[in-house]
């Protein structure tokens, strides 16, 4: 186990190192300064620029200062607005965070009900209609998913208010994100329990008296829990880039619209920034659930 | 044993079968024809497309794209306007023929078509820019689909290549080419795209390639990513594969009567692998489908100005309101394509994957 983990989490770093570098080194690859705005500078005035910003010196050593930096929380500031970014992401990650972490409740709550709804009346009508839904929102990129919602809901029915500061309403950002995903779950949920209720500790547990609800609570459902685990990560990675459009789409202004923003404003500190940050929570919780899955299933070796 | 039967055995020697000819009795007719052979011989080529075919879900979803890929080809042929062209009434331009709904005309279309002149209608109406809808949604369609099916057989190329050799050379070249491919795989692949794509958007230059310079930086650059990134799932696969077939005793038995190693590969590891990695790429296009009008809907797809589903749809956000059918179209576009093949990609995989007939 110790060995499993030291070699999951080094990997883990150096994804992360391999994210910083990349990033560093991309944005450096852009033509043209950051300061190469709508209005011509004097040569004084960027060279002043440059050396506020540490941009005078080797790339190297850039990267080795900013390396520094971040270990010590510090993201830089944004070229554009001159803010901090720890700050600006600290505070725009707040909204996103509430949202994306009731979109993952809902996934996976949802998901493994309807997934277990499916695999106990295989073939009869809930699984067909289950399927059919889950068929056609896997089929949906989170930006079609989340306009379709804004048109049917917020403009046509106007059974939900369109998105504000002031008010609120997480309904809708939160379904968007959440369907595709649910949709896999439910599926992943369904496979792996018709595969459980098909073993023989089950044909065990039934013959030896144990009632119906807890052989599917305690013996089927448990087990089949298993292979969701290993989707947390990837949830997440799907969840966090889903956030971008979607915050886009309902002009919510939490870190993925931010993102979105300093892409289009080429605000490279602020891309940097965001991205290890966003990079950092995926590749965590991809760590936490391979750990997770390894400890919660005694069958898989170790190694 | 013998003492259970009427007859008496016959004393035979030890070592013979001790068979006694009077239990046996001749076949009937009726019994002789229970071993003749009623089927077809056939192939497991065939036998996966017979149960594709048999597949309403998988058959619809190839009509379906049937259907597209002839309206893409097609329809450019037989639709009078252009992509980027505003519409243009007997010659003149018609800044009053935007955002018409679908098989509506403006009030010089309509003029003109009651003197006499004809208008080809505007099946999805028009947009902003008084385009045609429809034939901007119809070369989305083609750069969508294009890019798909391109990234997809690079995917295929460079991961079937790259986990082949992993897998057949084995000890320390497959663990140091698989370490690779876990980093690769452990990176979040979208924010990479997404970095990648803003950086190549601006500091590469295909202006001068001739292919290229159609097809725009956006997409090669999308390529590029894609062939980057996407392909170490594929790798991974192939691996695998490869390491279970060659532990196989079919596969020994080659080797100890002497077969080379480029005939142990054509004649065993290829035809075992191939519905595989069909299986797997039918899958891949759906992913890059969605990749690729991603990109497109922040802003980091194809150039202008021409359309992918991706770009459309955001377009149409903004007037969403007042014409919702400019999202509608590209959006169950993008809803149709992806669904065929993901359909397609299920039902390839329960046709031709062995291991789950059972």
């Amino acid at each position: 186990m110790a060995k499993y983990l030291v070699k999951r989490v080094a990997l883990a770093l150096v994804s992360l190192f391999l994210v910083c570098f990349i990033t560093f080194f991309t944005m450096n690859a852009i033509p043209g300064g950051p300061f190469n705005g709508e209005k011509a500078k004097s040569a004084a005035v960027m060279q002043v620029l440059n050396e506020r910003y540490g941009l005078d010196k080797p790339v190297g050593e850039q990267f080795f200062n900013y390396l520094k930096n971040i270990l010590h929380g510090d993201f830089g500031v944004s070229l554009k607005t001159g803010r901090d970014i720890a700050t600006t992401i600290g505070e725009s990650f707040k909204v996103s965070a509430k949202i994306g972490l009731l979109a993952i409740l809902v996934a996976l709550i949802f998901g493994i009900i309807l997934g277990a709804i499916a695999a106990l009346n295989r073939n009869k009508w809930p699984d067909r209609v289950i399927i059919f839904f889950v068929t056609l929102f896997t089929a949906m990129p989170s930006f079609v998913m989340a306009s379709f919602l804004l048109l049917i809901f917020c403009i046509q029915l106007e059974w939900v208010p369109v998105w504000s500061t002031n008010n609120p309403n997480y309904v809708l950002p939160v379904l968007a994100l959440s369907l595709s995903p649910m949709a896999y779950i439910t599926r992943l949920t369904k496979t792996s329990m018709l595969d459980v209720l098909g073993q023989d500790y089950i044909r065990t547990a039934r013959a030896k008296g144990v009632a119906h609800w807890k052989v599917i609570f305690v013996h089927a459902l448990r087990n089949s829990l298993i292979p969701v685990i290993t989707y947390v990560g990837p949830l997440t990675a799907s969840i966090l880039t889903g956030s971008l459009v979607i915050e886009k789409i309902f002009t919510i202004g939490g870190l993925g619209s931010k993102f979105v923003d300093s892409i289009t404003n080429r605000d490279y500190t602020m891309i940097m920034g965001t991205t290890i940050f966003l990079a950092f929570i995926m590749i965590l919780m991809n760590l936490v659930s391979d750990i997770l899955y390894k400890i919660v299933d005694p069958r898989i070796k170790l190694d | 044993m013998a003492k259970n039967f009427d007859i008496p055995t016959p004393k035979k020697r030890l070592l013979s079968l001790q068979m006694d000819p009077k239990k046996f009795e001749p076949a009937t007719d009726a019994e002789k024809r229970q071993q003749d052979v009623m089927a077809e011989s056939t192939t497991f080529f065939r036998d996966g497309m017979r149960r594709l075919m048999q597949n309403p879900l998988a058959v619809m979803s190839m009509v379906i794209l049937l259907l597209v890929i002839l309206m893409m080809i097609f329809a450019p042929l037989f639709v009078p306007y252009g992509y980027e062209e505003m519409i243009t009434v007997n010659g003149v331009r018609d800044p009053a023929a935007a955002n018409l709904a679908p098989f509506h005309y403006s009030a010089l279309e309509q003029q003109y078509m009651d003197q006499g002149g004809k208008i080809f209608p505007h099946i999805m109406g028009t947009d902003e820019l008084s385009r045609d809808y429809f034939i901007r949604v119809v070369y989305g369609t083609r750069v969508s689909f294009l890019v798909g099916v391109f990234a997809s057989l690079m995917v295929l190329i460079i991961g079937v290549l790259y986990g082949a050799i992993s897998g057949y050379a084995g000890g320390r070249v497959d663990l140091w080419m698989m370490r690779i491919v876990d980093i690769i795989y452990s990176l979040p692949d979208l924010l990479i795209i997404i970095l990648l794509a803003v950086v190549f958007k601006e500091s590469l230059d295909f202006s001068q390639i001739p292919i290229f310079a159609n097809l725009g930086t956006n997409m090669v650059s999308m390529f590029i990513v894609f062939g980057l990134l996407y392909w170490v799932g594929m790798a991974r696969l192939v691996r695998g594969q490869i390491l279970t077939i060659k532990e196989n005793e079919y596969v020994l038995a080659a080797k100890s009567i002497g077969a080379s190693a480029k005939r142990i590969i054509q004649k065993h590891i290829i035809p075992n692998i191939i519905s595989v990695i069909i299986i797997m790429t039918a899958q891949e296009i759906p992913a890059a489908i969605f990749t690729e009008s991603y990109l497109s809907f922040i802003g980091l797809g194809v150039a202008l100005p021409m359309p992918s589903l991706g770009s459309l749809a955001n377009a149409a956000r903004s007037g969403m309101q007042s014409y919702p059918w400019k999202l509608v179209f590209p959006s169950v576009m993008i809803i149709l394509i992806v669904l065929a093949f993901n359909l397609i990609g299920d039902a390839l995989r329960d046709a031709f994957d062995p291991k789950l007939r059972k």
